[in-house]
């Protein structure tokens, strides 16, 4: 990600050097001593390396940096010889570039720490400067725009005018906007411009650099500075709108998700089911065994486990929905309080059963690479998860509707809930309706503990923290009917994120649930009741 | 430190502890059976969730004193005795703790407990054992504030934790904003008063310290971590100190990695995430964050090694990892043998007058002492999480640390010392010379 640079820049005098130094042919000797000091296993030792590799101009110098950022340089304290383990797996001895055939025993990763991290970064922003990769380059002006170092407006100016790619170019400008800002002889036009690009880049690094000029700048600077803030800020507060909007839809996306299930088999049937959350983590814990045989026996099939776990996760949580519609639920129909007693003994009887088979502590559920990482969009930051889960939870609420409306199953499903004796005299097998409906519901929990686990915990205790705001989604939407659900939750959402900037997330909740309460005084039902003789059924 | 989810209603509470409580007395008749048959052995007793909320972190330390008996009975025991594990499950419930201590005490004659992990479940059980006086070894980091007679603390107070990587991120890192984020609870709020008081003892502004609680198990992180991103962009270092809950560090994680936030810009570091919580995270993108402990598995001492290898085999599970309250429970442990060989006796208060002044090795080279307010001795480090789940130690305090009972932080609590040897309170205040202070 582009803002995801470096804030301190402190080895950049070695990559000015290092540009310098890259037309002079490269000396022997200093380097192979700078190359062993890796194997001291020491800090400082490390830095001075990297500081005399990085300007030492010697052409192993980027190779030998990278693979100490990745961890892919091992040094070996006994006989001070470092080796470098190559993206091809080759092997070669880092002060020769010849190839070894194998690494000894005792060599280790050289270690690292945030500082030397950040000296690394910077060392390989000013190798990548003048890479042939855009990408490369508009990273490393980015860094620049950061740190606006005076010394680097030299090596800018040169790269800004051979430059062509538009992206490169822009963040080249920028940079030496920023550099001229702060430098001490820039004439006040140069700055004047200069505070106009960076007001044009209109972010919040951009606001940083300009609230960060200092007092002794002539009037016109500091009234074109103060502007140009203002103006960025009033920006910002419409994007943080923006953004308060779509954390919205997320958290929205994920209360539907969890609730969906519920309001089949509470919303639908009118079962109060405590158990709904277990099902939820039933559904992760299939995702985790799915993932966990892809690992040990099909790696290369992981970006894919989302998608063979979701059907398992309904398969497997929608058997034990039925399971307990069969044993335990049917007997207790039109007794709520024994339903509720019910269901709560059995979700902590299924918690306690996962414990025991998986253990007490989480378990390690992988993001395929396709719902890692984030992009940008204007000034906020999107992640792919949680994009990807929106975009599931619409598919899964599509999917549902449809079914309701247009299956057979579904239209029986209707008819039971709505006026089971009737239905039963037109020849539908109610119980066998009954059965399906719950594993339905369940099922479709089971599929909510797929995309859950990408985003919380898998432990036992999952379900636990969904079961409430489901409950509260379901109540607050009206009882039998999903658009409600949907509306519910998505009001929930977008409301809950605006309080939370105000109110703090503690407050934010309590004050949710408080509007939640005012308004089932007002309309008992619900946003959406069902309206009719089946309501009073 | 922890506590229990808030979902639990009201209804729950007392349905598990009926439940809890006829198994309980199940239980309690069985082994008072026993206990008359067994003179000959000295029992312990073992108070920790093995069920409920808590489960996920205290099984281990259940596990931990299990294991520690074996090792010691295959010693040949104490006194002659062997030793004998009396297990019992507060279910995450706090008033179950009372009752289960008052169970351990009364009906199984336990000589010791080792027990509890959050705060809350500490002071539930705090007047059982004041009432019939015995011994509480409690192996958690926790907030401090508190001395008590019958109560053994090897887990770190703040100054052995949140001090110490307080000041490695100011001297090492130049940090010089501050968010302090944490579970809205007594633990968090605790440190973060003790922290915000002594960053500005060392001059940070108001506006450069940024305080914001979470509920239990929150895991919608997107709005904080933007904020932190937003407060971490006003040009000066930033770092995160967390003092977020075990459940709910997984999302925070997820959400820090995935909006990229990375550690060589705004570090995090954390008071309640060990080795067991990583194990429920891809820690690829979290490479450098960091945590502060007394203990990391990845430590290389002949001790240490020998601890890993003794608890996998004994657990058969090769992967089993360790962390910093197993090695207080451990600490507290051998603490406790010496104690009672030096003693001869289990008897209580032979024990308590006894513990202050012992040493035992730590698993990370050094040697932890009691200390007369009943705190111990320990080495603070600062770990960076690597990809492989383990910690990298990139620092650590110079010697041992030895624990403050009461904060010199807080302006309610700097005069008061605890002292069970010379003063025999837990409260004394320097100022006054008398024993009852208040704490806050």
């Amino acid at each position: 990600m582009l803002t995801n640079v470096l804030r301190n820049f402190r080895a950049l005098p070695f990559a000015i050097l290092l540009i310098v130094a890259t037309a002079l042919p490269a000396l022997a000797g200093p380097f192979e001593d700078a190359v062993s000091k890796f194997a001291n296993d020491e800090f400082s030792d490390t830095e001075e390396a990297i500081g005399a590799i990085a300007t030492g101009g010697n052409p192993l110098a980027y190779t030998i940096i990278s693979a100490l950022q990745d961890g892919r340089l091992m040094a070996d304290p006994d006989t001070k010889k470092v080796y470098v383990t190559q993206i091809d797996g080759k092997i070669i001895d880092a002060a020769t570039g010849a190839p070894v055939a194998s690494i000894p025993d005792s060599a280790a990763a050289v270690r690292l720490n945030n500082r030397l991290r950040r000296t690394v970064e910077a060392a390989l922003g000013g190798l990548t400067l003048l890479s042939p990769d855009p990408a490369k380059r508009i990273q490393a002006a980015q860094s620049v725009f950061k740190t606006h170092d005076e010394t680097m407006l030299p090596v800018i100016d040169g790269a800004l005018q051979k430059e062509t790619n538009k992206g490169a170019k822009l963040a080249f400008s920028e940079a030496r906007a920023a550099i001229l800002l702060f430098k001490a002889d820039a004439t006040d036009a140069e700055k004047l411009e200069a505070i106009a690009t960076i007001k044009a880049r209109g972010d919040q690094e951009a606001l940083a650099l300009l609230t960060g000029l200092t007092g002794d700048q002539p009037p016109a600077i500091v009234r074109a500075a103060a502007n140009a803030t203002s103006a960025i800020q009033s920006n910002l507060v419409l994007w943080s709108a923006v953004q308060n909007a779509w954390y919205g839809l997320s958290l929205g996306s994920v209360l539907l998700l969890a609730a969906i299930g519920l309001a089949i088999t509470f919303g639908v049937m009118g079962v109060i089911n405590m158990a709904h959350g277990e099902m939820v983590m039933i559904g992760a814990y299939v995702t985790f065994v799915v993932q966990e045989v892809i690992r040990t026996s099909y790696p290369g099939l992981f970006d894919y486990s989302l998608l063979m776990a979701v059907p398992l996760a309904f398969i497997v949580a929608g058997a034990i929905g039925i399971l307990i519609e069969r044993t335990i639920i049917r007997f207790l129909y039109g007794r709520p309080l024994e339903t509720l007693l019910a269901t709560w003994g059995l979700s902590l009887v299924l918690q306690q059963a996962v414990r025991t088979m998986f253990g007490p502590t989480n378990r390690e559920v992988g993001n395929p690479t396709w719902m890692s990482g984030a992009f940008e969009l204007g000034q906020i930051t999107i992640t792919y998860n949680r994009l990807w889960i929106l975009c599931f939870t619409m598919a899964v609420f599509a999917i549902l509707l449809a079914m309701l409306r247009y299956t057979s199953l579904g239209l029986e499903m209707r008819a039971v809930t709505q006026n089971r004796r009737m239905a039963a005299s037109m020849g539908i097998a109610t119980s066998r309706v009954d059965a399906l409906t719950f594993g339905l519901g369940s099922g479709i929990a089971g599929i909510a503990g797929v995309a859950l686990s990408q985003i919380d915990n898998v432990s036992p205790n999952l379900g636990q923290s969904y079961i409430i705001d489901s409950f509260m989604v379901v109540v607050f939407g009206g009882v039998g009917n999903l658009w409600g659900t949907l509306v519910g939750a998505f009001t929930l959402g977008i409301a809950n994120k605006f309080l939370e900037p105000v109110a703090g997330a503690v407050l934010g909740k309590i004050a949710i649930l408080v509007l939640i309460i005012l308004f089932i005084q007002k309309r008992p039902r619900g946003l959406f009741a069902l309206k009719g003789r089946a309501v009073e059924a | 430190m922890l506590t229990q989810s808030t979902h639990d209603i009201a209804t729950s509470l007392n349905r598990r502890r009926l439940l809890a409580a006829t198994a309980g007395l199940v239980m309690g008749l069985a082994t008072f059976t026993s206990a008359r048959a067994a003179d000959d052995t000295i029992k312990v007793g073992v108070l920790h969730s093995l069920s409920g909320t808590m489960a996920i972190s205290e099984t281990t330390l259940k596990d931990t004193v299990l294991f520690m008996i074996d090792e010691q009975n295959k010693k040949g025991g104490i006194l002659g005795k062997k030793l004998e594990a009396v297990v019992v499950d507060p279910a995450s419930n706090w008033p179950l703790f009372a009752e289960k201590a008052r169970e351990l005490i009364t009906k199984d004659k336990v000589s010791v407990v080792f027990g509890c992990w959050t705060s809350v479940s500490r002071k539930s059980v705090l007047p059982v054992f004041k009432e019939l006086n015995s011994i509480l070894f409690y192996p958690v980091q926790y907030e401090g504030e508190e001395s008590e007679r019958n109560v053994f603390y090897t887990g770190a107070a703040p100054n052995q934790q949140a001090i110490p990587a307080v000041d490695y991120l100011m001297k090492d890192e130049k940090v010089k904003r501050w968010v302090l984020a944490g579970t809205d609870y007594v633990y968090p709020r605790t440190t973060n008063k003790i922290l915000e008081a002594y960053l500005k003892s060392k001059g940070v502004a108001q506006e450069d310290i940024m305080i914001n609680y979470t509920p239990f198990g929150h895991s919608d992180w997107q709005t904080i971590v933007a904020d932190i991103k937003k407060f971490g962009s006003a040009g000066k270092k930033t770092a995160v100190v967390s003092t977020i809950n075990g459940d709910a560090n997984v999302p925070f994680y997820k959400e820090l990695g995935n909006q990229g936030i990375k550690a060589t810009e705004i570090p995090v570091v954390a008071f309640s995430v060990g080795e067991e919580e990583l194990a429920g995270i891809d820690t690829k993108p979290l490479l450098g964050h960091l945590a502060a402990w007394n203990y990391f598995e990845s430590i290389k001492t002949p001790a240490n090694e020998k601890f890993i290898k003794d608890w996998q085999a004994y657990t058969k599970n090769p992967k089993r990892t360790t962390n910093d309250p197993m090695e207080a429970t451990y600490i507290g442990f051998n603490m406790w043998v010496k104690a009672v060989e030096k003693a001869k006796s289990v008897d209580a208060d032979k024990v308590i007058d006894a513990l202050p002044g012992t040493q035992t090795a730590n698993l990370t080279g050094g040697t932890s002492e009691l200390l007369p307010n009943h705190h111990i001795t320990k080495p603070v480090f600062i770990g960076e999480i690597k990809a492989n789940g383990q910690f990298d130690v990139v620092w650590k305090t110079p010697g041992l640390v030895a624990g403050d009972a009461w904060s010199k932080e807080l302006p309610d609590s700097k005069d008061l010392i605890g002292d069970w040897v010379g003063k025999k309170c837990g409260n004394y205040n320097t100022k006054t010379n008398k024993c009852g202070g208040q704490g806050t």
